[in-house]
């Protein structure tokens, strides 16, 4: 990896490291390609692709206005220029926005009737679409742990596994068209709710051309007897993918839910313009991981995702709760604010965050909490690593309004550079609106927290060892937020030796 | 048009309007071309308008409106002037123009000071390599329209020169005597390698001013600066202070602010040179309708310099305090120590606190922090002070006082920050 090589490299971040980032950079596992027949839309945009994709979904004509509405609002507007990115110009009419396996052109009644060739490639990316126990890297637990998958190959939901089971929970999981096939009340009810059709570029155009995505749906009490899992994969060339996620958690339910991304490697750069909505009622909880993995692009900056996400999670009741967890270390570009709405009194929203950017990638990624209701709680764990001639930038947004009264927000935003031709930025955003709520923000980059280390010092560890608990103690801490299918997956993605760095 | 193109094109219209309606002063050679050059850079970048990023938390209309609004005089009370004891030389300015019969004559050892209106004349001046240029300078990463309407209109302030290590501080005491004037002050600071100056500005310029110091400190000079703001409620005021600094140059500047319906300090501050120091500190009590803003950019552009920034706010009875704060580490910076504080103490529900402190950095060999904290005052400190008998007023001033002397003890000379701590607390007393 020659970004790398030109580094000069500092004392403290020790070969190890620089190796570990130099291979995960050079072997991308996910940048195979499965060869198959797909069924194109024409390319570009306008109001019959948006007809066309809404036709093929089999739509409703509310959903189809819906849509167009969205579209006719994305018309005038303009891509966001706020953050630290360099985005090329993106032509919107040299894309496609829907893609679909041939084999899936009559919908398989269920997953053994899935094309073969599609059901391989899911097993090669280590999900298992068959309704069976484990992901790798979990044997051995007492129990064997149940994980239900929807798999979103391009612009199609292909199947969702343990559906049976979680109907027996009450638990609804499928994809999002078949959700406004069987549930369009629900759907018609929360579509849109939390992040509108306008909330932003990226999300206008989602709502427009958005093809599949999963739905989810707790009803109120139940504690879903699995984790729930979707997993997006690019395959089709020049296609973008626009996926879209609600998940409903009624009183005092609680869900785990994760995502995973991979895509082909290629020249040529594709786009993600994703919209998740999460509604949590009262007393309910949310979990939502994601371990974000989109082709970053080469060494050289070549081709990679462009990844524009909206993300929001609305505590509309008393005592809700969100937690988002992001591993984040795919795509060429990063546009991504999970948020939390904390409405409700006593909500709490939580946010985890580990971004690697190397080689030419660029992220912009952070998070908004929004104190709307009393007693609120909210944190923010931000771990960002630069390496290449990356640019990781943190950026936040905690608004404590004149009603939140006696809130709390804690933020941490650590960053740490490898090599001297990339950059770190933190760009916090703090609004506080009345007396009795307490803000704190932190941000550094000096490695280790001095107290820490002295208190290991103190109780007579060297300085290294002292230096290695303090970070590994905090890097785990952001991990172990993470649900253990994608502990292991993220553990061996930011497989880089942090105690080395900080020496 | 879209909605970004329409903006641009507002502020431009309206700084076009700004334009049409006065004309630039007459002067020299090296003044109108530095006013002509500012000219077109407002002209290029408009008016500020609320909708813009940079104004997000202030809103500037009050500073760009046609006309001034009226501002009542008011008398600070204070027994004493603020740094009367000490002995310095004094440069009066009532309503933004010199008043030479109330200064002192500007006679320094080591200083060469003249008006900017004299020196505008003449086709040639030292200040030509500074004035505007750091201003010009200061416009990106940020546009900042108010900086170049200052520099392509102000007739009046001081080109100060310092040659030598200057022993007495120099003072600049503003008075206002008008409840609508409207001033534009600009002065330019110089200090040659190895010199030494104490600057005090004390009082607000006029009902409403725009000021601009431009600083360029050469290797190894050391420039100390105390500013206070005065206790007038209702006057506006946007200043920018842009200062430039070489190798081992030292940049030390606090500021005191107490209300004022609209106070914009905007410092912008290049290390140019390896080993450089700059230390800006804010201390702010606002009460009632006050919007206090502290906008700072410091650069880190050559290796092992050190900056710090210490904010303090105290805010109740819907005052707003407004801290945007960002330190930008260039790649060469190597080894840069910089470290960044804004902290509020809001003393009742009404009063906001809005800040966005930033970190950019390109280097990667560096230390450097930020913390931002808001919150009201501890009960456990209040608790422990009435536990022991202090009455509940007396009590929460010294919480305030104590929470305010982290941004106090920022500036070196003793006698100068008891100097200001004992107005500070008289003028808390008061309003308790």
């Amino acid at each position: 990896m020659v970004a790398l090589d030109e580094t000069q490299l500092r004392d403290g971040v020790d070969r190890e490291t620089v190796e570990t980032v130099q291979s995960m950079a050079g072997t991308y596992k996910h940048g195979w390609e499965t060869e198959i027949e797909m069924d194109f839309a024409p390319k570009g945009l306008n109001e019959d692709i948006v007809r066309l994709i809404s036709k093929k979904n089999n739509e409703p004509e509310w959903l189809l206005e819906w849509r167009l509405d969205a579209y006719r609002r994305w018309l005038t507007m303009e891509s966001p220029d706020w953050a630290m990115l360099n985005i090329p110009e993106i032509d919107y009419q040299e894309q496609y926005y829907y893609a679909k396996p041939k084999s899936m052109e009559e919908k398989p009644k269920s997953l053994d009737e899935v094309d073969p060739k599609l059901l391989e490639t899911y097993a090669k990316l280590g999900i298992p679409l068959k309704e069976q126990m484990v992901l790798a890297g979990v044997e051995g637990a007492d129990e064997p742990r149940k994980v239900a998958v929807d798999a979103v190959f391009d612009s199609v939901s292909l199947g969702t596994t343990f559906k049976k089971e979680l109907a027996a929970a009450g638990v609804i999981f499928c994809s999002i068209s078949e959700a406004v096939q069987d549930h369009p009340e629900l759907v018609k009810k929360y579509l849109g709710s939390v992040v509108p059709q306008n909330d932003n570029y990226f999300a206008a155009l989602n709502s427009a051309v958005f093809s599949d995505g999963s739905f989810v749906y707790i009803p109120a009490g139940v504690k879903c007897p699995m984790e729930l899992s979707t997993y997006f994969r690019i395959n089709a060339e020049n296609t973008g993918q626009f996926e879209r996620t609600l998940i409903v958690a009624e009183k005092g339910s609680h869900v785990s839910y994760l995502e995973g991304c991979t895509a082909p490697k290629r020249d040529t750069n594709q786009l993600h313009a994703a919209v998740v909505e999460i509604v949590v009622l009262e007393d309910a909880e949310v979990k939502y991981s994601t371990v974000q993995n989109w082709f970053p692009g080469d060494e050289n900056g070549k081709g990679g995702i462009y990844n524009f996400v909206t993300k929001r999670a609305d505590c509309r009741e008393a005592r809700a709760k969100v937690m988002w967890t992001q591993v984040e270390t795919g795509s060429a570009i990063t546009w991504k604010y999970p948020s939390c709405i904390l409405r409700g009194d006593e909500s709490q929203g939580e946010f985890y965050s580990i971004a690697i950017a190397n080689n030419w990638q660029q992220a912009d990624t952070g998070t908004k909490m929004v104190h709307l209701g009393k007693n609120t709680r909210s944190r923010i764990v931000s771990k960002g690593i630069s390496a290449g001639h990356a640019q990781n930038t943190y950026r936040g947004l905690v608004s404590m309004h004149p009603k939140a009264t006696s809130s709390r927000n804690y933020t941490q935003c650590d960053s740490l550079l490898i090599g001297d031709k990339c950059g770190a930025h933190t760009v916090p955003y703090i609004e506080v609106r009345n007396a009795s709520s307490r803000v704190e923000h932190e941000a550094t980059t000096s490695k280790v927290d001095d107290d820490q280390l002295f208190y290991c010092r103190q109780r007579g560890m060297d300085e290294e060892e002292a230096v290695a608990l303090v970070v590994n103690g905090f890097c785990k801490e952001v991990l172990q937020e993470l649900p253990m299918e994608f502990a292991m997956e993220a553990q061996a993605l930011v497989a880089i030796s942090l105690e080395g760095s900080v020496g | 048009m879209m909605p970004r193109a329409k903006l641009v094109q507002q502020k431009r219209d309206a700084a076009a309007a700004w334009l049409d309606a006065h004309a630039l002063p007459e002067g020299g050679v090296w003044a109108t071309k530095a006013r002509k050059a500012a000219e077109a850079r407002l002209r290029e970048m408009g008016m500020p308008s609320k909708r813009d990023e940079y104004w997000r938390y202030s809103d500037p209309r009050r500073l760009t409106d046609a006309a001034a609004q009226s501002a009542s005089v008011i008398d600070t009370g204070d027994a004493q002037p603020l740094f009367d004891q000490v002995d310095r030389v004094k440069l009066v300015f009532v309503d933004g123009a010199f008043d030479a019969a109330a200064s002192d004559a500007p006679e320094l050892a080591g200083v060469e000071i003249c008006q900017l209106g004299d020196a505008a004349r003449s086709d040639l001046h030292w200040a030509q390599d500074v004035y505007g240029v750091l201003e010009a300078r200061g416009q990106t990463p940020v546009a900042r329209p108010l900086a170049s309407l200052n520099t392509a209109f102000a007739t009046a302030g001081l080109l100060i020169r310092v040659t030598g290590q200057v022993q007495r501080p120099l003072a600049l005491i503003y008075r206002r005597s008008s409840e609508t004037a409207d001033a534009l002050m600009h002065h330019v600071i110089r200090l040659d390698a190895g010199a030494e100056l104490t600057l005090l500005e004390d009082g607000p310029v006029a009902a409403r001013y725009n000021q601009v110091t431009e600083i360029d400190l050469g290797d190894g000079a050391r420039l100390h600066h105390i500013r206070a703001q005065g206790r007038d409620h209702e006057r506006v005021g946007a200043t920018h202070l842009f200062a430039r600094l070489g190798a081992k140059a030292q940049l030390k500047s606090f500021t005191l602010s107490a209300n004022g319906a609209l106070t914009r300090n905007e410092a912008v501050i290049w290390l140019d040179g390896s080993e450089g120091t700059a230390h800006i500190a804010g201390a702010c009590v606002g009460d009632g309708a006050f919007h206090h803003d502290d906008t700072v950019f410091v650069n880190h552009a050559a290796p092992r310099c050190e900056s710090r920034q210490v904010y303090k706010k105290v805010l109740r009875h819907g005052a707003v305090g407004v801290f945007q704060g960002k330190i930008l580490v260039d790649q060469i910076a190597q080894l840069t120590d910089g470290y960044q504080i804004s902290q509020s103490l809001l003393l009742d529900e009404d009063a906001q606190f809005l800040a966005k402190p930033e970190l950019e950095i390109y280097a990667d060999d560096v230390k450097c922090s930020h913390g931002s904290t808001s919150g009201e005052i501890d009960a456990n400190q209040f608790f422990y002070l009435r536990a022991r008998g202090v009455p509940k007023a007396q009590a929460r001033m010294l919480l305030v006082l104590a929470f305010l002397a982290e941004a106090l003890d920022e500036i070196e000379d003793d006698t100068l920050a008891a100097d200001l701590r004992d107005h500070l607390e008289a003028w808390l007393s008061r309003r308790a």
